[in-house]
């Protein structure tokens, strides 16, 4: 039988202008690259960069993900085998060397700013989720390696992991110990010779093993012998794969085996393994990291930037459906249009409710992507900027929005993908269009690096009593202003959002007058969580649209092009209006208190 | 050894290309702009090169000023410097024109090899590396799918229907290649990054000793009068299997009748 379906479903345009547009006019690189830290990073450099790393993802990678899919990883021999054509594209992705755009100069990187480095990881997430973790969990084991581990440790391993050659993984979770990190119980014995034996089994480990590099470098949670219990009593350590040598070659084997891989609902190829420490002898030989009992706040460092990198991933696989279902709408063709010939099918892309659909995933995937953005950028001003006082605020800033864009930029992933399935119709529920993997896909990423309930919880708990409340009381002082600043011919961007940020102001209010009854707020913290980030998106937008339309006015609308502009205006009104309002139905959620949550016993709400 | 590699900006390959008409020229504002994408198969040889050989490669390019984020991005693939000639006076230029150009520029250079790309996919006259081994008098090896360089001798599978002959020649020699030499890699990360710190020349026709009379549309021995768009494609015809035994009949004498048989 014929296809129903021919659109190559693994094409992706990396959305080049789009990002290029976010960094000019919504989180500018200028504010970056007129620091030291950052003076390389100039404009043209960037947009050489991000065009390659969206050729690279959409050639190399994109190919990938359908592959991946179908073949998932498996174990064999007692080791995991990715799907084959992983390695080249991951052989291809160390050649060209992405991996190392945001480390330090030192260890080989490009000590760029995070927010181009993520724009990069944006794309290759983009073209394969599954793909894309092996490198964000190395990357995520460099950050937190640099910032604590000796001068001996850091030269054996992390210039190889800065160039992809080996990768990293992150060993947190244990049976018992998942959003409660504080009850992990792998142990780790001093040995005579400094080294420390791990024993222990950690479960839900991404690329846990797998057969893209010489050597894995496992970070490992565990408890020293005299430790106190809780989060108090964790320490880090380095558990190579392989022990490396004092020459750099590769040396024993470590007792550190794969036991099992999960099935998953989505991101097949990523090897999501049981691991066993120290099955077959004393233990795993593993290296201390810094002091001991240090571990849960080391991996506090590395935090944001991990959990920011699982936020993205919202944006990227959304955009990636997205491009999809555009590409389907223009092809598909049922009932009458507007604008039909008489007993002319109409592409669907001309009915009112697919162009909603359509508009709902790209104006959404835009005020994720300029939220993401700006964490970025509040994170590179917080490490870098030369004032203390700006650096102390833009630090704070980041922890703000790091739950928001974590929680909030994963859960559109769900929604919009899901969104992008509908817009297929029936073809999106059968797997043969590939759209159906990215709603898969997408679901994984509000559970792990904290799930986004955890997410409310630290925004509630933790990010809004910054400063007694003065901090988060005076962010949005700065949206409000911004917003009133917008000029008339945008005031149908600006009424809506400064009435939704009066909202987010009243009920911010009502957080603060409740902290004595710390249960009735965190009932409410995930509505409240999607309306503060909603307000923000809306905000990002109506910065972009501002930028837009001044340069139409001006005439000036290099390198975008006028429709693009006019584009970004029309995106933000929409969000603005159609979709910014649903912040106001959140109010009764967010302050409803806990009472009726507990009102019904667990048994009375079984059938 | 020391290798050249002529690379040439041309619209982007995917982009609706227009032609001005007031100059017929490609009208360069409606299209992007990009490196040749057959020069990039030249590159990659030339990496290769410098892994095998240790070669030092520079790219070349003739055209306009804006052209040089071309000559950046062909440095970024790791070639070691870059030349650029620019010349109000080279505009309009025929293949020949560009030919005596860049046969100028090579003048000047020291090399051993010059690999070009088989042709340009906007023009596609595949007339220039045959022109400017003529014009230095130089042996010329066009289509190579393979090349080899060991001493002073260069060998090739110079590619052709039935094909491929091997080729061989001393150095130094001009080469064409076709995209079946090799698959080229992406620019690097680092690649990009060091691009825009690697030597860049320019040159004019003048710093060359060309003459203006032997290059530019007056010098053009062919004259575009007239132009038009490309008719859109019209649906091709579907010959269906309906069961009465009848399609192969039917797919041949449509065959027969579009004279493919
Ligand atoms: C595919 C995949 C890859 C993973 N990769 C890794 C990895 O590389 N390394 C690693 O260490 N771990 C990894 N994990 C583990 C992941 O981080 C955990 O699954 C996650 O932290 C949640 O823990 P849990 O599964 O035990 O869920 P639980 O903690 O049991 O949570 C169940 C539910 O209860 C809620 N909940 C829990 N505690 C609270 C609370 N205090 N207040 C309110 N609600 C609460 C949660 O929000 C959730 O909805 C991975 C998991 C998966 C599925
Ligand atoms: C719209 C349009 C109008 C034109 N008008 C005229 C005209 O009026 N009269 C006329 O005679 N010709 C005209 N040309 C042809 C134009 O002059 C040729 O494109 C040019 O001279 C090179 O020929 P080619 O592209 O066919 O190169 P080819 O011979 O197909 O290219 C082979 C290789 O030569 C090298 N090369 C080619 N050009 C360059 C360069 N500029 N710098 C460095 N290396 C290079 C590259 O390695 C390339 O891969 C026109 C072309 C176009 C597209």
């Amino acid at each position: 039988m014929a296809r129903r379906y021919p659109l190559d479903m693994d094409t992706y345009r990396a959305p080049v202008r789009d990002a290029r547009f976010v960094l000019e006019h919504i989180t500018p690189l200028s504010a970056l690259t007129a620091l030291d830290a950052f003076a390389h990073a100039e404009p043209e450099l960037v947009d050489g960069l991000l065009e390659e790393a969206g050729r690279f993802a959409s050639e190399a990678i994109a190919p990938t993900n359908r592959d991946g899919d179908a073949e998932g990883a498996k174990v064999v021999d007692g080791g995991v085998v990715t799907p084959d054509s992983f390695k080249q594209a991951y052989d291809g992705y160390v050649q060209a060397g992405w991996g190392a755009v945001q480390h330090p100069a030192e260890f080989g990187g490009g000590a760029f700013p995070l927010t181009v480095a993520n724009v990069v990881k944006e794309f290759i997430t983009s073209a394969n989720m599954a793909f894309s973790l092996g490198p964000l969990l190395t990357t995520g084991a460099v950050y937190l390696m640099q910032h604590h581990c000796s001068d001996e440790q850091l030269q054996t391993y992390v210039p190889k992991l800065v160039s992809g050659e080996w990768a990293g993984t992150m060993n947190l979770t244990e049976p018992q110990a998942g959003s409660d990190v504080g009850a992990v119980t792998t142990r780790a014995v001093p040995a005579d010779d400094g080294t420390y034996r791990i024993t222990g089994q950690k479960i839900y480990i991404t690329y846990g093993d797998h057969d893209l590099t010489d050597n894995i470098i496992h970070l490992v949670l565990a408890r020293l012998p005299d430790a106190p219990p809780g989060t108090k009593g964790i320490s880090l350590f380095i558990v190579p794969k392989f022990l490396v040598n004092d020459d750099g070659s590769l040396g024993a084997r470590n007792d550190v085996e794969v036991v099992s891989l999960e099935h998953k609902l989505g991101i097949h190829a990523s090897p999501t393994a049981v691991m066993a420490y120290g099955e077959s002898g004393e233990g795993a030989t593993g290296y201390l990291v810094g002091e001991p009992n240090q571990g849960m706040r080391q991996m506090f460092t590395m935090m944001n930037d991990a959990r920011l990198g699982v936020g993205l991933q919202g944006v990227a696989i959304a955009e990636r459906a997205y491009q999809q279902a555009l590409h389907y709408a223009q092809d598909r063709r049922q009932g009458r249009g507007p604008a039909s010939e008489p007993g002319e099918q109409a592409a669907i892309i001309d009915h009112a409710d697919v162009r909603r659909m359509l508009l709902t995933q790209k104006a959404s995937i835009e005020a994720a992507r300029a939220l993401c953005y700006a964490n970025a950028h509040a994170l590179d001003l917080g490490h870098h900027a030369d004032d203390p006082v700006v650096r102390e605020q833009q630090t704070k800033l980041a922890d703000l929005l790091t739950p928001l864009s974590k929680a909030w930029a994963t859960d559109l992933g769900v929604e919009l993908t899901s969104l992008a399935v509908q817009v297929h119709g029936g073809m999106g529920y059968v797997e043969e269009t590939g759209v159906a993997q990215h709603y898969r896909d997408a679901r994984i990423a509000p559970i792990y690096e904290g799930t986004n309930g955890i997410q409310a919880l630290d925004l509630v708990g933790r990010k809004l009593p910054y400063d007694g409340g003065a901090f988060v009381k005076g962010y949005l002082g700065d949206l409000r202003s911004e917003a009133t600043a917008l000029t008339d011919d945008l005031a149908a961007i600006r009424e809506p959002l400064l009435a939704a940020i009066d909202e987010l102001g009243t009920v911010t209010t009502w957080i603060f007058e409740h902290r004595e009854q710390p249960n009735d707020v965190f009932a409410g913290a995930t509505p409240y969580l999607r309306c503060f980030a909603t307000v923000v998106g809306a905000g990002l937008l109506a910065r972009g649209a501002a930028a837009a339309q001044q340069r139409l006015d001006d005439g000036d609308t290099a390198p975008y092009g006028a429709d693009f502009l006019a584009a970004k205006v029309t995106l933000a009104r929409f969000f603005a209006t159609q979709l910014l309002p649903s912040v106001h139905g959140l109010t009764g959620a967010i302050t409803a208190g806990a009472d009726d949550l507990y009102a019904v016993a667990p048994g009375a709400l079984a059938p | 050894m020391k290798v050249l590699v002529p690379v040439k900006r041309v619209p982007d390959t995917a982009g609706e290309k227009k032609i001005d008409p007031n100059d017929r020229t490609v009208d360069r504002e409606s299209v992007e702009s990009v490196l040749c994408p057959v020069n990039e198969f030249a590159i990659e040889e030339a990496v290769r090169l410098k892994e095998q050989h240790g070669a030092e490669v520079t790219v070349l390019l003739v055209g306009p000023e804006s052209a040089q984020p071309i000559v950046r991005k062909a440095l970024s693939y790791g070639l070691d410097a870059g030349l650029q000639v620019t010349d109000d006076g080279i505009a309009g230029s025929d293949a020949l024109g560009t030919a005596r150009v860049i046969a100028k520029a090579l003048e000047a250079e020291e090399f051993d090899l010059v690999l070009f790309g088989n042709q340009s996919t906007d023009a596609r006259t595949c007339l220039v590396p045959a022109a400017v081994a003529e014009l230095l008098d130089l042996p010329s090896l066009t289509y190579a799918r393979h090349l080899e360089v060991d001493g002073d001798t260069v060998t090739v599978h110079r590619e052709h229907e039935e094909g491929w002959d091997v080729v061989q020649s001393s150095l130094p020699a001009i080469v064409s290649v076709v995209e079946a030499i090799n698959e080229p890699r992406y620019p690097s990360f680092k690649g990009i990054m060091a691009a825009k710190s690697k030597p860049l020349a320019v040159k004019s026709l003048a710093d060359l000793g060309v003459s203006p009379e032997d290059v530019g549309s007056g010098a053009a021995a062919a004259t575009m009068y007239e132009f038009a768009d490309r008719p859109p494609k019209e649906a091709g015809t579907i010959v269906e299997d309906d069961g009465s035994g009848t399609a192969a009949a039917q797919l041949a004498d449509w065959m027969a009748e579009k004279k493919f048989v």
